[in-house]
């Protein structure tokens, strides 16, 4: 009779102290862009509901936020943005929701570098196009996560040192890949400025017809230096980023002689169907088209 | 003189962009010139601007039914231009509302129905970048669009040549004598809606108001009667749009605004120095082309 009472006993205590935790709500996590979100869904699992607020091929740089957005910040128990002014319609939209959500800085400790635009310095945004940041990222946020949700904070921490290492192999694969083009062909053409730290980690050149964000216009003398450039340095890899006017490139392309390397995911990932639907897929694409581009040069 | 062929010349033999860039330059003058000089006559030089944002939700229609397509766009940016027109017209001509205050009326329900359609398929992306090119990245179908609209605008212009100059000067007398005036007007209207149609994909739209308008309200100083007129405002445009290219290629400056402001600048000098009703023959007396 004891032991089967106790047992009785050890099960209910079990299912009243498992109660609370069943019966709540998932964390309710907010990210800006979708490479955040996806990273805070890999390290979350099951135990977080994430949502982007600048959807699957969506441009940062334009977004505006919707009732919807706001509500959702209200809602969250933790929001995940970029920094480096990447979103600078953010802080305001948290402000502006009386959110009391935990605000984590992906970037933070992430190695930065500063880009000149239009001669003047700015720190550049786009940390996440190297895996190796990708892997800090993910630290982060795991670290953000455990600290808002304490019951799961041992998955989190599992989870997150799994998808820490992952992305690590990525960055050293990226760099076998790259590793086997010359130093002297691997130069790349992109409509979007926002390979830096791409290029800086994995040694690779970049150069856009069109400045830094998305909004600026080109111009004539730029677009003819460019082809020149192209020619004289016989790039053929262009790509098209998915968030910009590709017409432009297009016209780069066929006045330089280039090939079109198809399209690269800088900014946002791509629907669920797409080649990019998840920040590792999306990285391992971009390499691949890369790699496969240089090789034509 | 090779430094002068340089400057002027060379910058078109040397590149493809710039050659499509001046023929589209050329299109749009064509086209867009005489439409202008009849929108300025008609006192309807703000519908070109109401029409811009008119054309939205058609082409955003077109772009997310079947995505960056130059004809689906266009098809459906045509069609809510004409509707927005026809919509305007017509109450214009069964109400007492005037033209203005319709078309203002019209072209703002067009624009927060685009911006809705927009904003219910949740993406981010800029539309005004990917319904609206830029003349640097004028491609074969669009030269090949923009070369049609103005035959047709040509052509078109030729056939009602005299019915449009008695409605711009009489617009009562032709509803006197009957419908052909309504159509007239119609007809006109859907002039105006297909060259900043064509114009918008291809080039933008500040491109092709500004080309539209500045060169047309400069052409009133330089002229009275509507054929020299129509010639007057062609050739600015088409002069702009060279100007402007070089000044964007040698100053590396945005395309768009340099040929807009450009043609502001042959604006503001017909202005001053025009031989009709500009400030130099109304204020000094002793220029011989004041009437």
């Amino acid at each position: 009779m004891r032991i089967p009472f106790r047992a009785g006993l050890l099960g209910l205590s079990l299912a009243v102290l498992s109660l609370p935790a069943g019966a709540a709500e998932k964390l309710q996590v907010v990210a800006s862009i979708t490479v955040l979100a996806d990273i805070a869904k890999q390290v979350g699992g099951d135990n977080v509901e994430v949502r982007s607020l600048v959807g699957p091929n969506g441009d940062a740089h334009v977004y505006e936020p919707t009732p919807q957005d706001a509500q959702a910040v209200t809602k969250a128990g933790l929001v995940v943005v970029n920094g480096l002014e990447l979103e600078g319609w953010m802080d305001r939209l948290v402000a502006a929701s009386g959110s009391k959500a935990t605000i984590v800085v992906a970037t933070q400790g992430v190695p930065t570098r500063k880009m000149d635009e239009d001669g003047q310095e700015i720190t550049d945004p786009h940390a996440w196009n190297s895996a190796a940041n990708g892997a800090i990222y993910a630290a982060n946020i795991a670290k953000a996560l455990a600290a808002a949700d304490p019951a799961h904070a041992a998955a989190y921490q599992a989870n997150g040192a799994k998808y820490e290492a992952e992305l690590k192999a990525l960055d050293a694969w990226a760099r076998s890949e790259v590793a086997t083009i010359p130093q002297a062909k691997r130069k790349v053409i992109t409509s979007h400025d926002a390979f830096g730290y791409l290029g800086a980690a994995y040694d690779i050149e970049f150069h856009a017809p069109v400045g830094f964000s998305t909004e600026s216009e080109a111009s004539a003398g730029d677009i003819a230096k460019l082809i020149d450039q192209i020619k004289q340095e016989h790039i053929k890899a262009v790509f098209i980023e998915n968030a910009t006017d590709p017409r432009l490139v297009q016209q780069v392309a066929k006045a330089s002689g280039a090939e079109m390397g198809g399209e690269l995911y800088a900014e946002a990932l791509s629907t669920a169907d797409g080649p990019a639907s998840t920040y590792a897929k999306m990285f391992q694409y971009n390499i691949s088209s890369l790699v496969a581009g240089m090789k034509q040069n | 003189m090779t430094a002068v062929w340089d400057f002027l010349v060379t910058p078109f033999l040397d590149y493809a962009f710039m050659q499509r860039a001046l023929v589209a330059c050329l299109a749009l003058s064509l086209g867009c010139g005489p439409v202008g000089v009849l929108l300025v006559l008609r006192r309807m030089s703000l519908v070109g601007d109401a029409m811009s944002h008119a054309v939205l939700p058609g082409a955003a229609v077109g772009f997310l039914v079947s995505g960056l397509s130059l004809w689906s766009m266009g098809l459906g940016g045509l069609i809510a231009g004409l509707a927005v027109a026809l919509l305007a017209g017509a109450v214009t001509r069964v109400t007492a509302l005037r033209e203005d205050a319709s078309f203002a009326a019209f072209y703002l329900i067009a624009l927060a129905a685009g911006v809705l359609i927009v904003s219910t398929r949740g993406s981010n992306v800029d539309l005004m970048h990917v319904l609206f090119g830029t003349i640097l990245a004028v491609d074969d179908a669009a030269l090949l669009l923009m070369a049609g609209i103005a035959t047709v605008t040509l052509i078109a212009l030729a056939l009602l040549y005299r019915p449009l100059v008695v409605e711009c000067f009489d617009p009562g007398y032709l509803r006197m004598v009957g419908g052909v005036g309504a159509m007239v007007h119609f007809a006109f209207l859907m002039l105006v809606v297909l060259n900043l149609v064509g114009g918008f994909q291809a080039l933008g739209t500040l491109m092709v108001v500004g080309l539209m308008m500045l060169p047309a309200a400069a052409a009133k100083f330089w002229s009275r009667s509507l054929w020299s007129l129509f010639a007057w405002a062609a050739g600015l445009a088409l002069l702009s749009g060279y100007s402007g290219l070089l000044v964007s290629y040698h100053g590396s400056l945005p395309s768009g605004p340099s040929i807009v402001l450009t043609a502001g600048g042959f604006y503001l000098l017909s202005l001053i120095f025009g031989t009709h009703d500009s400030l130099r023959a109304r204020y000094l007396p002793t220029a011989h082309f004041a009437h």
